[in-house]
């Protein structure tokens, strides 16, 4: 992974100085709320509805076993011994105090950590996929990229104060684990005709409001300007992206208004003419990246079966729970933070120290945060998979629903947020216990469930194959629910399938959902498969059948 | 009095905007040029916003004076390219520490338009908090806000003392790295 040298290390502390200054400036009253908000919020830090949320970053979800054990040190000790991972790959902390948040800063750069620009309208988090650098199927590691990306709008001068937030991705697989197409860019590596590698550049994706999916910008973009045509893209939403509505400030919103071709004009026109002074990526720069992401010192082993002869609970873990690895003799191994009963992508301080400690002795002391909130030991051998397997079941972390209906995507909804207009981590037990029964959910397969408290999107609910919306009903909480989203590999936003449902139906209104794709399917077809070969009908007829309350 | 911070000092201001009432002390000087029902003298260091450059752009190129323009967030820097030959000044606003135009439009000032003179922030967004970002995209003068305290104004200056993007004076830390590298 990416280390710090003396040059990231001094500027992180000097963040830290900052924005200790700025704190003790707001609490001596020199600088009131609306002055202090920007100045926060692009340290991390929100005031929710209970007390300040604190989201610390995870740059491309990459976490040493050191990091990690920071991180569970700090829940414990600011917070309430619990932390929850984002599907942007961060962590969230619900309840430190506003004062405490400069020394929780300056631990975490003791570790190499900070929670810069991880809200605010600047650019985010930048993030990957999390099988990237052993995917079978990639193209190359997109962490490289994401590192130099980081580097690059870490207190960007120019684009520090942009109209709305913007988020990157960069995936270096052809299946889009990272859902890139949703973001303002998506970055996506890929060979030319010769074999050179570049990017595939798309722009102005995004949920929340007026949800849409990221549109062509370039097919292929060289390596060398990578920053040169972010910075392009970046100076054109921040010379004519919308300032006076909230709503309409993402850059979205502009490719919308003036359309993908125009827009592609003002960008490519911006390049062309910045190019002598933009930042160009030298090959040794790269190279120099590169070599913090080069592959483990693997075993040379050979595949085995693994699950053969083995106890049934073992067999259904390692089939849902881990995946293959592009070196013979490894797997990629989840840890799920689905449990049945829990909330949702949330860890404990405990929890936490022991996935350290198994990431120490099983898999190179690295451990990946997913977009759908659960962890990842990426480097196991094999033969180390059982007793993986009993450990993580003593911490309640291998519940066997990778992949399933219950490893749903929740924001913290109105129980912690501000914004949200109703709860989701009521629902998300409520659906839980409904599909408790593990043979029912391995026979429904693969369904994506993404659920958030409001519009905003933070569930991504528009992407989901089911997704749930709560709204806010005459002061009641009430829940739309979508079908067909997808943001993997086919990226497609879902439709609302019609009247929202009372909070106490929703799980029984999936419930006759799921159950029309049982009866509809063909053998073997996933439940998304049989939702686009149906279209909607079938399923908005059944979902309500039973169904007096919804109007 | 306006305070201002250029090239790190405290001085008092010596331009005057458009219809503003000289300074105290200033004496004026002979002829005179009408403004808005304002008389100006004509070797004045004088900011007028672009709107009044646009309407009348030979009367102003031959005042005798120095000159300046004010732009809005929402101006096209390009519309000055070609007035930039005239300009002493250009002070561009900020009307809250939200708005990040003037960080695009100062960068394309200096490196695309290869403007040389004086570039000012201005406006109630212009806050200590922003000075290390204004000065890294070639602001030299810092119009300080109402309450703004200098001194703390000019220690941003050097809140920090590395950074990941190329600027001044503060070299980017990727080429500090590719120097101390043999």
């Amino acid at each position: 992974m990416y280390r710090y040298d003396d040059l990231d290390q001094a500027f992180v502390e000097q963040r830290v100085a900052e924005f200790r200054d700025q704190t003790r400036r707001h609490l001596a009253g020199e600088l009131s709320e609306d002055e202090f908000r920007p100045l926060r919020l692009r340290n991390g830090l929100y005031i929710q509805r209970h007390a300040p949320m604190l989201r610390i970053a995870i740059p491309y979800g990459l976490l040493s076993s050191r990091q990690l054990r920071k991180l569970a040190d700090i829940a414990r000790r600011y917070d309430r011994g619990y932390g929850h991972f984002t599907t942007r790959q961060n962590l969230q902390l619900n309840w430190p105090a506003l004062a405490d948040v400069p020394d929780i800063l300056a631990e975490l750069a003791t570790v190499q950590m900070h929670a810069i620009q991880t809200s605010g309208n600047c650019v985010r988090n930048v993030t990957a996929d999390h099988l990237a650098g052993i995917a079978r199927d990639e193209i190359d590691d997109p962490r490289p990229y994401c590192e130099i990306i980081r580097q690059w709008a870490t207190l960007h001068p120019e684009f520090t104060y942009l109209p709305r937030k913007f988020k990157i991705a960069v995936t270096g697989s052809p299946e889009d684990r990272a859902a890139s197409e949703v973001h303002d860019i998506g970055l996506q590596l890929r060979r030319d005709a010769h074999g050179d590698i570049g990017f595939t550049v798309r722009a102005g994706g995004g949920l929340g409001r007026a949800p849409m999916i990221g549109q062509l910008i370039r097919e292929f973009l060289p390596l060398p300007e990578l920053l040169a045509y972010l910075e392009a893209i970046l100076r054109v939403y921040n010379r004519h992206g919308r300032r006076d509505n909230i709503n309409k400030a993402r850059i979205k919103v502009l490719v919308k208004s003036l359309g993908v071709a125009r827009f592609r004009e003002e960008v490519e026109t911006e390049w062309s003419a910045g190019r002598e002074r933009a930042p160009r990526l030298e090959p040794a720069e790269i190279e120099r990246m590169r070599a913090f992401f080069r592959p483990q010192p693997y075993e040379v082993l050979a595949d085995f079966e693994v699950a053969a002869g083995r106890e049934p609970a073992f067999q259904a873990w390692y089939r849902y729970n881990t995946r293959p690895h592009r070196v013979p003799g490894y797997r990629a191994v989840f840890v799920s933070l689905k449990a049945h009963g829990a909330v949702p992508g949330d860890m404990t301080s405990q929890q936490m120290e022991a996935v350290a400690e198994l990431a120490e002795r099983l898999s190179f002391g690295l451990v990946r945060t997913t977009h759908s909130q659960n962890l990842l030991l990426a480097d196991v051998r094999q033969r180390d998979l059982y007793e993986l397997w009993r450990q993580l079941a003593a911490l309640g972390l291998a519940m066997p629903n990778i992949g399933t209906l219950t490893d749903m995507i929740a924001c913290p909804g109105l129980d912690f947020c501000s914004l949200a207009n109703a709860g989701t981590l009521g629902v998300a037990r409520q659906i839980q216990q409904r599909f408790d029964d593990l043979d029912y959910l391995y026979d429904l397969g693969e369904i994506e469930i993404k659920m958030s408290g409001c519009m905003n999107a933070c569930g991504h609910h528009h992407v989901g194959h089911i997704g749930i919306l709560g709204v806010d009903k005459h002061g009641e909480q009430w829940y739309q629910i979508s079908l067909g989203g997808s943001a993997n590999g086919f990226t497609a936003l879902g439709e609302v399938i019609g009247p929202s449902v009372p909070q106490d139906e929703v799980a029984a209104t999936i419930g006759r959902i799921v159950e029309t794709y049982r009866a509809r399917r063909t053998e073997g077809e996933r439940f998304i498969d049989t939702l686009r070969r149906l279209g909607l009908t079938p399923f908005r007829e059944h979902a309500y059948a039973a169904h007096p309350a919804a109007a | 009095m306006r305070r201002i911070l250029r090239r790190r000092e405290l001085v008092v201001d010596d331009w005057r905007y458009a219809g503003e009432e000289p300074a105290a002390g200033a004496a004026a000087g002979p002829g005179t040029a009408a403004l808005a029902g304002a008389e100006v003298p004509m070797d004045a260091a004088l900011i007028i916003p672009l709107a009044e450059l646009r309407r009348d752009p030979t009367r102003w190129h031959g005042r005798c004076g120095r000159l300046g323009v004010r732009l809005g967030p929402a101006d096209a820097v390009e519309e000055l390219a070609g007035e930039l030959p005239f300009l002493s000044l250009v002070a561009l606003e900020f009307p809250n520490p939200g708005d990040g135009r003037g960080y695009s439009q100062a960068r394309l000032l200096r490196e695309r338009f290869g403007f040389r003179g004086e570039l000012r922030a201005v406006g109630a967004g212009v806050r200590q908090d922003q000075v290390f970002l204004l000065a890294r995209c070639g602001f030299d003068a810092i119009e300080l806000a109402a309450g703004e305290d200098p001194q703390a104004s000019q220690r941003a200056f050097s809140r920090y003392d590395v950074a990941y993007q190329p600027g001044s004076p503060q070299v980017a830390i990727r080429r500090q790295r590719f120097h101390a590298r043999p």
